[in-house]
């Protein structure tokens, strides 16, 4: 076996890894290797060939690949370690990381620091449970993705999309620009889950219907996809029987919502938590093992990969300090709680005594879609801030940054709720 | 496609695999054909995967005298010979009320009857000590030691790929479409040509009653009975032990609970007579029905981490409600191996050991080949290896390491070995039923666009002409426009 040792090992060279190997960098971690199983860096973005990343970041707007080659340049310019077509097979609790390629043959490392990026995959068709036959043409939309703009094939040419989040739209469009008929966009709920601008960019500048509180029930064909049953949904999501009807079609596309891979933590010992599918941590990003991070979609699925980003250079901060000497806690832990209307908050605790820190930023979602909203953050029955916002939608990150000084030794937690303006 | 052997054997299920290898033990020239592009997609891809210990099986039917010896040859022989996962881990068949204890006594003396060995009904802590997560109303099971589990589509792979290497010729997409009857041979029309065989065995499964009426045999009939099921992802900490049964009724044996070989939870089947063979699909109502059958057992499974659901079809006799294994009085040279439904799988080996005896007879005498080797080894499992196995396999072959599958860490180097073995897979459900990737939780959505890359490679034709499954289910259609061009400048071309 050919053993290495490294200060820092990062899993995975997306948006989330790369931000993260470099600011540890840049914080003077000099021994860093990341590892990455796809044979170039950039993770998911190099199959998102359509503008729209980097907005908050850049001020400006980019392609998927184009935001990436920033990230990937600057590691490279720094001389970070980087191992493609490799793949991670463990980390244990005590940091020894495993990986495999075809020229280094096994690999095993000694770390002190690991940061996990390892992002997320899509849901399935049995993960919503769609009864009926199982042909050729039921495709995730993020493996048609890579099929269309990475393999240059066109999977179908008759097209139903499940679920409106922004992979859902994006290969809406991207099919119709590729000659397929798309027929509708499904969506179970009664608001879609992508971000506005997609489904106006995606769908109506296309007139490609969204058909809202409807699901598919069934799938029909024996050797490809020939139809599919489509039902409405009661308040409770279940198909309302009588109101099936049937859409021929050769593709079924399902953008069902992306699940945190985390394999690789669960091993590790590293606890998860029930609502991101992501590992619980402290607002260094660092999970309940000491020395691991986590951070980017393997954390918590985020729309937008500008605050991939942000909270990407957190993590490879916290474990520079980490690394350098070890990283001050506070006196008391203070647990950071979603009130009303909010799905989830991370980080889930606040831990670190951090010397020259300003902001502490608060990443969540809320449960359902609201307008003219106040956010309001309490410690206790005590509220310390509040900020309004026209609307929120559960497709789009809220980001509530806190300012250290309103943080106190005697906290021991905060919550955020979402209200109506007024109220 | 050869023109003449002296046995043809149709269809390449684990019947018909099983034969042609047992069969090629002799001094004989053996042919399988299949109609699909892979073995092992009829009533053999999906079932419980069961090696029954016996102790249901009507004492006076064929196939409660199969399913016995079945179990013995896979103890004695198969589980040696053939590198195939068999896991022995007992069945439970559990009693929540009191009214159903005299049928677990019958079933007791049926099994002891078949000679089951081992058999005894345990009650009370007993019960949870075999199987912790049992329903708490659990008041007596009857313990069956011998049963077991094995992967059939490992099983029917190896099977095939052992009776090529002993010289046995095995046509895929070869799909009978006549036979007609020479007297002293038949001769055989298929989608590959026509051959002449002195012996037709007649493995067809779904279609046994089919190819049965094309040499004018119509004295039975194949009824398809559905059996829907739900299977879980490894990862879900569901705690089985064993192969969980309630009691059976007159209706049906109930929704089983059982571990697979590779140590996912698999749920079901329920049990619908329906029309056409062709019907695999599952549906609401079934699936509904195996969840809550399954929940009066193991009380802790909900829809939560399922990460396939699927159907498959029993092959049923109706009249008879047994298998039926002969040589045809009225067409000399053709032997029916029919209605294989369940115990088909658990029995396989003894309906082999059957068909052989049948063609011996027919023949007058058999005469074993000296080189016959009985061993097959199939592709390494780099998933079950240690980080130190693992090191030394990529020493030897850098496509080990090159992970294609995620979920399941198949490497590149078991699926080239897949598809290089003698009779080698084809198509991308071939290639996940022998060395498993896309059979994890994220069912492909990372590797099959690998998977397709190297079949396209390996086969030497275009992405576009890689099959899901059937002939039909090409998965992509054409190349994209304006390859890597981005959308806008797409949108100015048009
Ligand atoms: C289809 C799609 C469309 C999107 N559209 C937009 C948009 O318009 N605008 C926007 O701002 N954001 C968009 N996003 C969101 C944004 O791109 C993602 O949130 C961001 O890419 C996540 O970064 P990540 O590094 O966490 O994950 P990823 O980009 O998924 O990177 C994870 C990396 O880890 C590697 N990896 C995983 N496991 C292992 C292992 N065991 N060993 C080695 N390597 C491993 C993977 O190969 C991958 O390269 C979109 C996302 C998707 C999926
Ligand atoms: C729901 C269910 C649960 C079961 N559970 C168990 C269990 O736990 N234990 C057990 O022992 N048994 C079980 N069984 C039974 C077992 O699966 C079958 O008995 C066994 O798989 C039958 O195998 P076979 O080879 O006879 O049929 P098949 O696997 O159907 O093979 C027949 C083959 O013939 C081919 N064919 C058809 N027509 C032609 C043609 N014209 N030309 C060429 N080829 C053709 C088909 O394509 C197919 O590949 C179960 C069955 C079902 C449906």
């Amino acid at each position: 076996m050919n053993k290495q040792e490294y200060e820092l090992v990062v899993v995975g060279g997306g948006p989330a890894g790369l931000a993260a190997a470099q600011e540890a960098y840049d914080q003077g971690v000099r021994d860093i290797l990341i590892l990455e199983r796809d044979f170039e860096l950039g993770g998911i973005l190099q199959q998102c060939i359509h503008n729209g990343f980097g907005l908050h970041y850049f001020g400006e707007e980019l392609t998927g690949p184009e935001y990436a080659q920033q990230f990937m340049e600057n590691v490279r310019e720094r001389g970070v370690d980087i191992k493609l077509d490799t793949m991670v097979l463990e980390v244990t609790p005590e940091k020894d990381v495993y990986a495999i390629n075809s020229d280094d043959g096994m690999l095993y490392i000694d770390a002190e620091a690991v940061i996990l990026a390892m992002g997320c995959r899509e849901r399935t068709r049995e993960a919503i449970d769609i009864p009926g036959t199982r042909p050729a043409g039921v495709y995730s939309a993020g493996t048609a993705q890579r099929y269309v703009n990475m393999e240059q094939w066109i999977p179908g040419e008759k097209v139903v999309i499940l679920g409106s989040g922004d992979i859902g739209l994006i290969m809406a469009r991207r099919m119709h620009l590729e000659g397929a008929e798309v027929e509708a966009v499904l969506e179970i709920m009664p608001f879609s889950g992508g971000l506005v601008r997609n489904i106006v960019q995606c769908l109506d500048d296309f007139d490609i219907p969204l058909r809202m509180q409807q699901t598919v029930t069934e799938i029909h064909g024996k050797d490809r996809l020939e139809a599919v049953t489509v039902a409405e949904v009661d308040e409770n999501m279940q198909p309302i029987p009588g109101t099936e009807y049937k859409i021929e079609c050769d593709t079924l596309l399902l953008s069902v919502g992306l699940i945190p891979e985390n394999e690789l933590s669960k091993d590790a010992g590293v606890k998860m938590h029930d609502v991101t599918g992501g590992p619980i941590v402290n607002e260094g990003r660092e999970t309940n093992i000491e020395g691991i991070f986590a951070c980017g979609n393997v954390l918590h699925v985020h729309d937008l990969v500008d605050w991939v980003t942000e909270e990407s250079l957190v993590a490879g901060k916290t474990a520079a300090n980490y690394l350098q000497g070890g990283i001050d806690k506070r006196e008391q832990e203070i647990e950071v709680n979603p009130g009303e209307n909010v799905g989830y908050i991370v980080p889930q605790k606040i831990t670190n005594d951090v010397e020259d820190r300003k902001l502490v930023d608060l990443y969540m979602r809320c449960k359902k879609p609201m307008e003219h909203v106040t956010i309001n953050l309490y410690s206790g029955d005590k509220k310390l801030l509040d900020k309004n916002e026209r609307r929120v939608e559960p497709g789009e990150m809220i980001t509530f940054p806190v300012p250290e000084q309103m943080i106190s030794d005697d906290m021991d937690s905060l919550k955020v709720d979402i209200v109506k303006e007024g109220e | 496609m050869k023109d003449k052997t002296d046995i043809l054997i149709i269809g390449g299920g684990v019947t018909g695999c099983f034969a042609a290898r047992e069969l090629s033990r002799y001094d004989l020239d053996i042919t399988l054909v299949e109609k699909e592009p892979s073995l092992c997609t009829g009533t053999t891809k999906a079932n419980t995967a069961l090696i029954h210990a016996g102790f249901n099986a009507d004492p006076d039917k064929l196939k409660g005298r199969l399913n016995m010896r079945g179990n013995q040859l896979y103890h004695e022989r198969i589980q040696h010979e053939l590198d195939v996962p068999i896991e022995w881990l007992g069945a439970l068949v559990v009693a929540k009320e009191e009214e159903k204890l005299p049928k677990l006594e019958e079933l007791l003396e049926k099994g002891q009857e078949n000679g089951v060995p081992d058999l005894e009904i345990v009650k009370g802590d007993d019960i949870y000590d075999l199987e912790p997560h049992l329903a708490d109303d659990a008041i007596a099971a009857l313990h069956a030691p011998t049963a077991g589990i094995v992967n059939p589509f490992e099983l029917t792979v190896a099977l095939a790929n052992n009776a090529a290497m002993n010289g046995a010729d095995v046509y895929l997409e070869a799909g009978v479409e006549d036979i007609e009857d020479k007297g002293e041979t038949k001769l055989v029309k298929t989608a590959k040509g026509d051959i002449e065989a002195d012996i037709v065995i007649n493995a067809a499964g779904l279609y046994a009653d089919k190819i049965a009426n094309m040499v004018g045999i119509d004295k039975f009939e194949i009824t398809p009975r559905r059996g829907e099921y739900y299977l879980y992802d490894k990862q879900a900490d569901i705690d089985v032990q064993t192969t969980v049964f309630p009691v059976p009724t007159k209706i049906t044996k109930g929704i089983v609970v059982t571990p697979t070989d590779e140590g996912n939870v698999l749920i079901g089947p329920n049990a619908e007579v329906i029309e056409s063979v062709e019907n695999k699909s599952t549906t609401r109502e079934g699936l509904d029905e195996v969840l809550n059958g399954a929940q009066k057992t193991i009380p802790e499974l909900s829809k939560r981490n399922v990460i396939r659901e699927f159907a498959g079809l029993r092959p049923a006799i109706t009249e008879t409600g047994d298998f039926l294994i002969e040589a045809s009085d009225e067409v000399p040279g053709f032997i029916n191996v029919a209605g294989i439904q369940s115990p088909g799988l658990a029995s396989a080996p003894a309906i082999a050991e059957k068909v052989v005896g049948i063609v011996e007879e027919e023949i007058g005498g058999l005469k074993e080949d000296p080189d016959f080797d009985p061993n097959y080894e199939g592709p390494p499992k780099f998933r079950h290896m240690s980080h130190e196995e693992q090191a030394k396999l990529v020493e030897e072959d850098e496509n080990y390491g090159q992970i294609i599958c995620r979920c399941e860490s198949v490497t590149k180097g078991e699926i080239l070995e897949a598809i290089r073995e003698p009779v080698g897979a084809r198509t991308v459900n071939d290639i996940k039923r022998r060395v498993r990737p896309g059979s994890g939780r994220c069912q492909g959505g990372f590797c099959e666009p690998k998977v397709v890359n190297i079949l396209s490679e390996e086969l030497g034709i275009p992405e576009n002409e890689v099959v899901l499954e059937s002939e039909e289910s090409k998965l992509l259609r054409e190349r994209t426009k304006e390859p890597l061009l981005n959308e806008e400048e797409v949108s100015d071309n048009e």
